[in-house]
């Protein structure tokens, strides 16, 4: 039951992390808690949705293109509501506060236009029988959060660390006044990171809809406060933090129902939060005063 | 026909008077306060044709010597003031000897002590609830609460070899919660071994570590409290882990829904559910039931409709019985109720509540379809 339950851990571990990624991107380089981040979540599992179930596509095309579709979409949406805030220095609370708005107003439209039932992919789209090796259990659904959990921040960190992008994106997020003035676009800049936050996002909002078959237009904001909990405790803005902290927080979610108590695991979790960041508050893996990408 | 047609058009649904008043002067009033507008209205609506499709019925031959009874369904709009209002203007204008409803189990606690304490016998076909029938003597319902049909449940479970049973429910909910009570109740009560209690989030959708643990247990049955989205997740999950058709899945009122068909699918398949009535019942008053039904409405009808239907020949029997148009009579006699209708056999408990849950059906997934459990 060990090696099931750690396994339980890994793949939920996986969702928080990917779900993370570009939630923590965000932060890190253009310093904007933008809670919209949760409604691309949802825009890409139902755009993969329609995609499959009503144009008949194959997932193999229709997960990428709703990734690129979501990632559009938070061109527009983030140019929209950040780009004047950026201008004018607003403080990070202006943004929270706009992007609260904004989120609650697109999940109850998206709710007034979808309806609020749970919906689910086809079930032609992935094999859902389960493989079994040494007495564990896992979907291809499965599989594939975890192969590309661990393709996306291999992928992030070479782009972070290893391209003159990157090297621009870093400046950036340590002082977009200064990198402008070294000749930086920061505006463009942003608008590439809100286009990889916001795919980032669609492509975890289908794996996690294919995984847990629960597609409906709130499930973004299901996964925010996990969200939270993982960038923080794995440091604003880093990316192997996010993973670590993920997979450590899906982990002990599963621990603490599997051993101790399923009512608890919530509490655990949170109590967690509360210990790292009293004991280190810039994160498990966060330095306090280096801003960092 | 036409007129009564034309006549419901025109009010559009905020009072709807179901026969004319000036056609049948000596028709003996009954009120009921439903639901017709409002995000609830499909329950309103649905108790509303039930009621008027027996009333088509009892009004061919007429009771106490041929005098019709003419229905005025008021709407409450799923609000507790409009709804005792309602109740008010039926009494006060209409001068309805009985009143049937409200729709929901919170409406009936806001009316039912107005029409207790005016005396008059006041119906409820809908309202499930515990404490209902506590509000005074006045108060009746015909709809079978949980409890009831959760035990039934329960022992067909037994019946198939259930010795152990593992619980899930959502513990962030209060019809969950409740369901799970009764689930709990009705095992100790059949000497079924508790092996585990489990708990998640109605919003969650992972479940894999209470599944993993239930599953390590080898229960023969796992008996899931929740609204049916997160019963259609569990189950899924059930099956992705393993948890094979050996197991057998129990659910509880809120999966007695078509969607666990719709999300779950064939994962579902296997799952019982117990429930106050169901379409494809084959005994011929059912049946007769459903016919005429779909002819005068062209669709099917649903549970509510069905309770709704046995309850207007069950008021309609009373007043026969009572020999006069009589509110008090009517109560007396109401208490004294035999009857067998489309959800069974039916009587009240001194208590004024559904003496029997023989009209209980288990029902069970098939193909991402219920049917009547073998």
């Amino acid at each position: 039951m060990l090696g099931q339950q750690l396994a339980n851990g890994l793949i939920l571990g996986a969702t928080y992390a990917l779900f993370a990624l570009g939630f923590t991107l965000m932060f890190g380089v253009i310093r904007v808690i933008n809670l919209v981040y949760g409604f691309y979540f949802t825009a890409g599992a139902f755009i993969a949705l329609y995609l499959t179930r009503n144009l008949g596509w194959p997932m193999a095309v229709a997960f990428p293109a709703a990734a690129i579709a979501s990632g559009v979409m938070a061109i527009g949406i983030d140019g929209l509501l950040l780009t004047r805030l950026r201008r004018v220095g607003a403080p990070e609370l202006a943004s929270l506060m706009v992007t609260l708005g904004a989120v609650l107003a697109l999940y109850a439209t998206a709710t007034a236009l979808l309806g609020p039932d749970i919906k689910r992919f086809p079930a032609s789209v992935i094999g859902a029988e389960a493989m079994e090796f040494a007495a564990i259990r896992i979907t291809q659904a499965q599989v594939l959060i975890l192969l590309a959990t661990i393709v996306l921040v291999g992928g992030l960190l070479a782009l972070m660390h290893g391209t003159r992008l990157g090297l621009a994106l870093r400046a950036m997020a340590e002082n977009p006044d200064a990198a402008g003035l070294m000749g930086i676009d920061t505006i463009r800049l942003a608008a590439l990171v809100s286009f990889i936050s916001g795919a980032l996002a669609g492509a975890g909002g289908v794996l996690i809809g294919l995984n847990f078959n629960a597609i409906q237009p709130y499930m973004g904001e299901a996964m925010m406060l996990r969200g939270f909990v993982v960038i923080i405790v794995g440091g604003l803005g880093d990316i192997r933090g996010a993973l670590i902290a993920g997979l450590l927080l899906g982990i002990v979610e599963v621990l603490t129902a599997g051993y101790i108590a399923s009512g608890l695991k919530e509490a655990v979790a949170f109590a967690i939060l509360v210990a790292v960041l009293w004991s280190r508050p810039a994160g498990l893996f966060g330095r306090a005063v280096t801003r960092r990408a | 026909m036409n007129r009564r047609h034309l006549l419901t058009t025109a009010l559009a649904g905020a009072t709807v008077t179901a026969l004319p008043a000036f056609a049948q002067p000596a028709a003996i009033q009954v009120g009921a306060v439903e639901i017709l507008t409002g995000p609830a209205a499909a329950y309103g609506i649905a108790i509303k044709a039930g009621l008027e499709l027996a009333l088509d019925a009892i009004n061919l031959k007429g009771i106490l010597g041929g005098q019709k009874i003419a229905l005025t369904v008021e709407d409450s709009a799923g609000d507790k003031n409009q709804a005792i209002n309602a109740a008010r203007k039926l009494i006060g204008r209409d001068k309805a000897v009985v009143i049937i409803g409200p729709t929901l189990s919170n409406e009936m606690f806001a009316v039912g002590p107005v029409t207790n304490e005016r005396k008059i016998p006041t119906v409820g076909t809908s309202t499930t609830a515990a404490g209902i029938t506590e509000i005074g003597p006045y108060i009746f319902r015909t709809s079978l609460p949980e409890s009831d049909v959760v035990p039934v449940t329960f022992k067909k479970a037994q019946a198939r070899g259930m010795k152990t049973v593992a619980l899930m429910y959502a513990n962030d909910d209060a019809f969950s919660k409740s369901g799970y009570d009764v689930m709990k109740a009705s095992a100790d009560k059949l000497g079924v071994k508790i092996v585990a209690t489990e708990t998640f989030g109605s919003k969650d959708t992972d479940f894999s570590a209470q599944l993993t643990k239930i599953k390590a247990l080898k229960p023969d049955a796992i008996a899931i409290s929740a609204l049916v989205e997160p019963v259609s997740g569990v189950v899924l999950q059930a099956r992705q882990l393993g948890i094979g058709p050996e197991v057998q899945l129990i659910g509880g009122n809120g999966s007695n829904s078509p969607k666990l068909g719709d999300i779950a699918g064939k994962a579902a398949d296997g799952m019982i559910v117990g429930s106050p009535w169901f379409i494809a019942k084959p005994d011929e008053v059912n049946q007769k039931f459903v016919a005429a039904f779909k002819a005068k409405y062209n669709k099917d009808p649903d549970q509510f409709a069905a309770q709704a239907y046995d309850c207007m020949f069950i008021v309609a029997a009373a007043i026969e019985r009572a020999g006069a148009a009589d509110s008090e009579k009517i109560t007396a006699a109401l208490a004294k109720t035999s009857f067998s209708g489309v959800m069974g056999p039916f009587a009240f408990t001194s208590g004024r509540d559904p003496a029997s849950a023989d009209g209980v059906v288990v029902l069970e997934m098939n193909g991402g379809k219920f049917g009547i459990a073998k």
